[in-house]
């Protein structure tokens, strides 16, 4: 009975997948599942094996060893089944120039099994969920890239399956494209489980519920958005502007005032002017450290321009994570909040 | 079957959407006609010369044009097969349109037989040029038509043997004109392999005669079915288009 319930609610299940070439490890034992009607991020630097993953979890790719199941069917084993259940955007759309953007869809929707009036029903709903009615007699080789990247969707979504799976869906668009490319994805979540791969942090905070992050074809970690923000926040970091009263300032003697603060872990001087400097003061964890900083700062006669939290974003997390060895094993995060 | 049909019908649809299809039937349209005229002349010409030196021999329509022609077919057939086949697979591969169908719920045999069945259909269409020179015959000779309709049916298989293996070279490349250059290359071996047999008779030589796509066309062309030219022509069909349905799945365990 457990188990059963487990398998209705987990739409993908990857167990130890890996996929080896003659020289290489482009992904390498790779565990994660994901519940059904989530939105999970995929996010890594470029190399790291996303794009891989994803081509295993289409059939496009074949494992190496380990398993992917998607919907409860076997990816080595019953591909096709797997494959009636997933709607996949490459990073480039697959689409082709010569064609009319209804024949395209009319083609793809074929292919994955529609016919008759299903067909007509789908197409005309994809057109309109994606805002592409208007351009349905244009070649699409005559289509600029953010149409192309929404006709992808649209082939993407027409058979409405069950797994939406998008390569960076946001890459090479204009700002504007991007968000409604992003609004688009978070609209289409209530009906379909997706996993979307990007290398841009911001992305995954404005549509993801869960993260996976990889690098070197390796899992470095994977939890939910907010779990991983607050991780970031373990150590605060304050930002700090300092002036001298009398047109002059010595970043030096400030620096080494500010290092004598109690509960201040480390000084950096950011920026110099004539008698200006910046500092990132960070503090150890759990401590709070502001009043003591200002303090320090107007007492040994100089002025406070400005403090400020610098606010550390996923981004900085994601490069603490990637970019240390170590970084596999998350701690056990402690909440600051100012 | 439906998903077969599917797929040839779109990849018609990108031949007569491009100019590719409207160039290859001018040309082979104006080549053949040259090719029909000349024979046409000469057969006025050797008439003429017959009976002005008063031994008129029987001359045959069958015998001093159809029979040519058709085997002139078969050869110009070699220098359009690679224009039709090279970009079946290596445009896809160079556009990654090929991760589409690879992960729609089509069998990759559906996938190859369609585009497959696409250029034989190409194909036919470039032999229907051909039908509207021999129509004149009809209307002002008469010919045989059973001849002719044998030599159809052989050049039909003798390109669907042609065009698989094209099919299977443009799965190794993203480069089209790789893909028709080497297609091209192999279907000139493929005919000249039976020059051998002019000069030799070892068991080796007559290995490579028996290669040669060309020598089996001349049953065809003389207007009889010869099963054993047929089988060879269906044999090769079926091993070219599996080597492209392996040649698929490597694809996917190499890319």
């Amino acid at each position: 009975m457990r188990s059963s319930s487990l398998t209705t609610k987990l739409m993908i299940t990857v167990k130890r997948l890996t996929k080896r070439y003659a020289k290489t490890t482009a992904v390498d034992e790779i565990s994660f599942d994901v519940a059904k009607g989530q939105i999970v991020g995929f996010l890594g630097p470029n190399g790291a094996g996303k794009t891989t993953t994803m081509r295993m979890l289409t059939c496009f790719l074949p494992p190496s060893s380990g398993t992917a199941s998607v919907a409860g069917f076997d990816v080595l084993e019953q591909p096709l089944e797997v494959k009636r259940r997933i709607g996949y955007l490459p990073e480039t759309p697959p689409i082709y120039p010569e064609m009319a953007t209804s024949e395209y869809l009319q083609f793809v929707g074929k292919l994955k099994g529609l016919s008759g009036t299903d067909l007509a029903k789908r197409l005309d709903y994809v057109c309109e969920r994606c805002a592409i009615a208007h351009v349905k007699t244009k070649l699409l080789g005559k289509l600029s890239k953010g149409y192309r990247q929404r006709v992808g969707l649209a082939q993407a979504i027409i058979h409405n399956p069950d797994v939406l799976i998008l390569d960076e869906p946001t890459a090479g668009l204009d700002p504007k494209q991007i968000n409604e490319t992003r609004d688009l994805i978070k609209d289409l979540a209530g009906e379909h489980t997706i996993i979307l791969s990007t290398h841009i942090l911001p992305e995954v905070e404005q549509t993801c519920e869960q993260v996976i992050i990889i690098n070197q074809g390796k899992l470095v970690a994977t939890d939910s958005v907010r779990n991983l923000q607050a991780r970031a926040r373990g150590a605060e970091s304050v930002l700090v502007e300092v002036a001298g009263r009398n047109g002059s300032l010595e970043p030096s003697t400030v620096q080494s005032k500010l290092e004598r603060v109690a509960g201040v872990s480390r000084v950096l001087c950011k920026q110099k002017a004539d008698a200006r400097a910046v500092f990132e003061v960070e503090s150890k964890k759990g401590s709070f450290v502001r009043g003591d900083v200002a303090r320090a700062v107007v007492e040994s006669g100089w002025d406070l321009n400005e403090l400020r939290p610098a606010a550390m974003s996923l981004e900085e997390v994601f490069l603490q994570l990637t970019e240390s060895e170590t970084a596999g094993e998350p701690e056990t995060p402690v909440e600051v909040h100012a | 079957m439906r998903n077969v049909w599917i797929i040839c019908r779109k990849e018609l649809g990108s031949y007569f959407a491009s100019p590719v299809a409207y160039i290859l039937l001018i040309m082979f349209g104006l080549i053949f006609g040259f090719f029909f005229w000349n024979a046409l002349e000469s057969f006025v010409f050797e008439g003429i010369q017959s009976q002005m030196s008063g031994r008129s021999f029987p001359m045959n329509l069958n015998e001093w044009i159809i029979r040519p022609l058709l085997s002139n077919v078969s050869v110009i057939g070699l220098f359009f097969i690679p224009m039709i086949t090279m970009r079946l697979f290596a445009e896809e591969k160079r556009t990654g349109t090929i991760e589409l169908l690879a992960t729609s719920p089509v069998r990759d045999i559906e996938i190859i037989l369609g585009k497959w069945l696409a250029s034989v259909i190409l194909y036919a269409c470039l032999l229907l040029f051909t039908a509207l020179n021999f129509a004149f015959l009809f209307k002002y000779g008469n010919p045989d038509w059973k001849p002719l309709l044998v030599g159809y049916l052989g050049l039909l298989l003798q390109a669907g043997a042609l065009l698989a293996i094209g099919t299977f070279i443009s799965t190794l490349t993203k480069n089209q004109i790789i893909a028709g250059a080497v297609t091209f290359g192999v279907c000139l071996l493929l005919w000249v392999l039976g020059w051998v047999s002019g000069y030799e008779t070892a068991t080796w030589a007559r290995v490579l005669a028996y290669m040669s796509v060309i020598t089996h066309f001349e049953s065809f062309g003389k207007g009889v079915l010869d099963s054993k030219d047929a089988v060879f022509y269906v044999a090769v069909t079926f091993l070219g288009l599996f080597f492209t349905a392996r040649s698929m799945e490597s694809l996917r365990w190499r890319s």
